[in-house]
């Protein structure tokens, strides 16, 4: 009986203490153990969003906190974005959006194209400066931006925000695009080119179908770029009936008071959250792909 | 000059241009004009109002001279870059590590970390005041109910700097999808030699993971100090530079002096500090990342 014993346990006492199962076995638990802690501290301040826009008075004000409100207050939302014109600011903010993703995609493409795909004299020049541009803080164009949209009349309209965005001003862009489009052999372009297809065509035809991924990186950066924009609509925008979410979502701040406004605010904050996390989860492989095939190869 | 190239030249050279045309005119009207304006501005006395007059470097010498309010500006930004940076990453390097292990549920793991990043600054802001509510936040309310001593979070100068520290390496959404894709491209027969060599789990991620994975980091540090010098929008709405001053940072105080005060070149000289010490600090990095910056290509 001992005997037996010894010659079954023999083979694991030989194994290094690392190899040995049940040490593996509290390894792996202690990993996912300390996941599931992690998880739940990064989701936490989600969560709390999320339970409290769910949450009557007396809930939020409870001690210790709950984190599954019974019963729910599903009302929270209707009545927190009813208050102020939630609408209008959702409207405006994809207005603005969609001109900037139009904006960065046509005007992008253009330029990646002219820096990757043809040769020619002051090129690399050029390219360095469009680069170095990225160093340069916002902080620095501000002000005269301010004074030159002011004078041409463009203050409390879109115009600043959305026209620069077709004149391909956002460096890193460009860069992300170029990367990619020097990814894809030349052949292809030669051969378009013997067949007499022009620059632009060669650009339509056989760069902007491979690019798809790319495209959809820089179209979701912007998009959510536009949607967290700040500093812009505060600066350039006066008139409520203009503001995008950003802008909007303090408004709501001054209607409730304080101690009586968590449930709306974490209601109306969701409201601004979610679109962008739904997108997210419809192109997040792309998203993600897109990251590693352009982030910093070369 | 141009009379030496030959037409195909001329042509390709046209072709460039027009195809960088776009760029052309933006990068003249919308970053080359404003950078010398600003320049300009930054010597003069501008209220908008009357036409500014210049003053020399008046406005350089107030700041550093007698604006008190300027240097605790200086402080408190290069606290939160020094220490909010170097903290996004390392808790960024850390979460992709774990992200990049064999486990159920990745997917699952990799968007809880990614999701802060996606939720809007605005929407963060009044979250994490509610979070760090002293009263009824989820925290406060916990220690409260343990009959313990409330944290005044955002309140308080000594904790309001290290709390939005603390938002800062909660968003870590894109570091971690850059450090993943690096993390990826370790090569394994380098790690299975390593492990051959006797290096254990920990040798093996200081000497082969982290050395392959510097040019991510390198990528992750410069923008993050770039961006972290421009911070501004958390700050504006969580604290407003308070309190007594202790968040004030270089973006909020020149956001106050061009739109508030109305000093547009006082708030452009400010301007242009900030970019010579956005240039000063990556100067200092690119010419440090030669001696901690490992490419894989040198060696060949």
């Amino acid at each position: 009986m001992q005997q037996a014993e010894a010659i079954a346990s023999r083979p694991i006492q030989h194994l290094p203490l690392t190899q040995r199962p049940l040490f593996r076995f509290v390894r792996r638990a202690l990993f996912y153990l300390m996941m599931v802690a992690l998880g739940l501290v990064f989701a936490g301040p989600l969560l709390w969003m999320l339970s409290t826009s769910l949450k009557t008075d007396s809930q939020v004000y409870t001690v210790p906190p709950i984190w599954f409100p019974n019963p729910v207050r599903l009302i929270n939302y209707p009545e927190a974005l009813s208050s102020r014109p939630f609408g209008t600011y959702t409207f405006n903010t994809l207005r603005y959006a969609l001109g900037a993703v139009a904006g960065a995609l046509i005007s992008n493409t253009l330029v990646a194209y002219g820096f990757a795909r043809i040769r020619w004299p002051g090129r690399d020049i050029f390219f360095i400066i469009c680069l170095s541009t990225m160093m340069i803080p916002f902080q620095v164009r501000m002000i005269p931006l301010y004074l030159t949209f002011k004078n041409l009349g463009w203050l409390n309209t879109y115009l600043p925000l959305i026209v620069p965005t077709f004149l391909g001003v956002n460096a890193y862009y460009t860069f992300l695009l170029r990367q990619f489009f020097l990814t894809i052999p030349s052949e292809l372009s030669d051969a378009a080119r013997v067949d007499g297809c022009t620059e632009l065509g060669i650009l339509i035809r056989i760069i902007l179908p491979l690019a798809k991924p790319a495209l959809a990186v820089i179209g979701l950066l912007q998009f959510m770029f536009a949607w967290d924009n700040y500093i812009g609509p505060l600066i350039y925008l006066n008139s409520e009936n203009l503001y995008p979410i950003a802008l909007g979502l303090q408004q709501f701040r001054t209607m409730f008071q304080e101690e009586l406004m968590w449930p709306y605010m974490m209601a109306a904050s969701t409201a601004t959250a979610a679109p962008v996390i739904i997108l997210y989860f419809f192109v997040q492989r792309t998203f993600v792909e897109g990251i590693s095939i352009t982030g910093l190869k070369g | 000059m141009l009379q030496n190239w030959t037409p195909a030249q001329t042509r390709s050279l046209l072709k460039g241009l027009a195809f960088i045309s776009p760029w052309l005119v933006g990068f003249a009207g919308f970053v080359l004009y404003p950078i010398a304006a600003s320049a300009y501005y930054s010597l003069t006395r501008y209220d908008v109002l009357r036409p500014a007059r210049f003053i020399g470097f008046e406005n350089y010498i107030e700041l550093f001279g007698k604006d008190e309010i300027f240097r605790t500006v200086l402080g408190n930004t290069v606290y939160l870059v020094v220490l909010g940076v170097p903290a996004g990453l390392v808790v960024a390097f850390l979460l992709a590590s774990l992200l990049n292990r064999e486990m159920k549920l990745r997917p699952l793991f990799r968007t809880i970390f990614f999701l802060p990043v996606l939720v809007p600054a605005v929407a963060s802001a009044e979250v994490w005041r509610w979070v760090y509510n002293t009263n009824y936040g989820v925290i406060n309310s916990f220690i409260k109910s343990w009959g313990l001593a409330v944290i005044p979070f955002i309140s308080s100068m000594e904790l309001a700097k290290p709390s939005l520290i603390l938002i800062h390496v909660w968003a870590q959404g894109t570091a971690i999808v850059i450090f993943l894709a690096a993390l990826q491209d370790v090569p394994s027969s380098l790690m299975d030699a390593a492990e051959v060599d006797g290096a254990n789990a920990l040798q093996r991620f200081w000497h082969v993971t982290i050395p392959i994975c510097t040019p991510a980091i390198l990528f992750v540090m410069l923008t993050g100090m770039i961006g972290m010098f421009q911070y501004f929008t958390l700050g504006w709405l969580l604290t407003q530079g308070g309190p007594n001053n202790s968040t004030e940072f270089f973006s909020l105080y020149l956001y106050r002096n061009a739109f508030q005060f109305f000093k547009m070149g006082y708030a452009s000289a400010q301007a242009w500090i900030l970019f010579i010490i956005i240039l000063a600090f990556t100067l200092l990095i690119f010419r440090s990342s030669a001696r901690w910056v490992y490419y894989a290509g040198e060696s060949d």
